[in-house]
């Protein structure tokens, strides 16, 4: 009996074909993106939404056209950052004229994310609905010209890893910690697997810096990663903390 | 996923789907050679794992709109109960309410409804064997 290779005759359905199709779509839609830059690292609560949306709107003050796409599906934060309406159409303009796109425009105040379909063994299809949304954000949102496009990743690295797919190339990266070594050492995994897929390292933000978190994250995983860390942010900054950074990037 | 006709020793071809409506999916594949023709049947489950990939069996009839999983697939905020509804499931004993409240919410969110209504928990308990609750 021949096997699923030895079968070359077309398949009605096209199923490769539209996987191919939805890569074209997000290939083209992203052609007018000048920079894509994923904010991420490989520990919660670190401040990644926080520094993602100030960067943003830093960046936008410079005078630069700048999108935030908010990856963080389930705990979606920017809407709230950027203080964004709600919109029918996506992408919600919000403070300094930053555009996003997040889960928190389809949910009501509150609302988990959840998806129509079977309760029963749901792990199974959940995580491909996840990815398959993350897709759609970053194919069917009409960003028009961008010079950056901030990805705002949640903790752990599946999101990083679905978007690697989805792009077809790894993107940059800015790494987020706060300094303590608990922080550095979550945010080395992270850092780690960035580097073997092949993401630009752009720098580290080291957060929370000068209050009750000690250590030296920021240091260590710079002189680890040879990558520099190119902000420390206090506890409270200053808009000029986040000039700075986005003088940098 | 490609059916093949053993006899013939060749590939099936996709000739028709169709979705009842209860979450599952029919796919028939006919061999060109000797017109066998074989159902897939999907459960919900798998069925929703292809959907979650964007992509349609037998092929795409028309585009995609934008967001067009996100705008289907995801519940906007908790399910939705009736007032009448609301009041029937207060009736029932406390230490059991909230199981008994899940299971309608997820028998109502398999089906794609919206809204908890009383006929919807009695078409429920019906189906699902739920007498009393």
């Amino acid at each position: 009996m021949r096997t699923y290779h030895q079968l070359t005759d077309p398949d009605r359905s096209g199923l490769v074909d539209q996987i191919d199709a939805q890569r074209k779509r997000v290939a083209e839609r992203l052609a007018a993106v000048r920079r894509i830059v994923a904010v991420m690292s490989g520990k919660g609560g670190v401040g990644k939404s926080y520094v993602t949306a100030h960067l943003a709107r830093a960046l936008a003050r410079s005078g630069r056209s700048v999108g935030v796409l908010d990856a963080d599906l389930n705990g979606p934060t920017i809407p709230g950052l950027l203080q964004v309406p709600q919109t029918a159409q996506p992408p919600a303009i919000g403070l300094d004229g930053v555009k996003c796109i997040s889960m928190g425009h389809f949910l009501e105040q509150g609302a988990p994310l959840a998806f129509k379909g079977p309760a029963a063994e749901s792990f199974v299809w959940r995580g491909a609905m996840e990815a398959s949304a993350l897709r759609e954000f970053l194919s069917d949102v009409e960003w028009g010209d961008l010079d950056v496009l901030l990805l705002d990743l949640p903790p752990g690295m599946q999101r990083y890893i679905e978007l690697c797919d989805i792009l077809g190339n790894a993107p940059a990266v800015l790494t987020v910690t706060i300094p303590t070594p608990e922080s550095r050492d979550a945010v080395r995994r992270a850092m780690r697997a960035a580097v073997d897929h092949g993401s630009e390292l752009l720098g580290i933000v080291e957060n929370m810096v000068g209050g009750e978190l000690k250590g030296t994250a920021g240091d260590d995983l710079a002189a680890e990663f040879a990558t520099p860390v190119v902000a420390r942010v206090p506890w409270h900054p200053i808009p000029d903390t986040w000039n700075q950074l986005a003088r940098q990037l | 996923m490609k059916f093949l006709c053993v006899e013939c020793d060749q590939q099936m071809a996709f000739a028709e789907r169709q979705l009842p409506g209860d979450g599952t999916l029919a796919a028939t594949f006919k061999c060109p050679k000797c017109g066998r023709v074989v159902a897939m049947l999907t459960n919900p489950m798998e069925t929703q794992l292809v959907s979650s990939l964007g992509v349609e069996i037998g092929g795409r009839t028309v585009p995609s709109e934008p967001l067009e999983m996100v705008r289907a697939n995801v519940m906007t905020g908790g399910m939705a109960w009736s007032d009448d509804a609301q009041e029937r499931l207060s009736r029932v004993p406390s230490f059991v309410r909230g199981m008994v409240k899940k299971i309608y919410a997820d028998y109502a969110r398999e089906r794609g409804i919206s809204e908890i209504t009383p006929a919807v928990m009695d078409t429920a308990r019906a189906e699902l064997g739920l007498e009393g609750m």
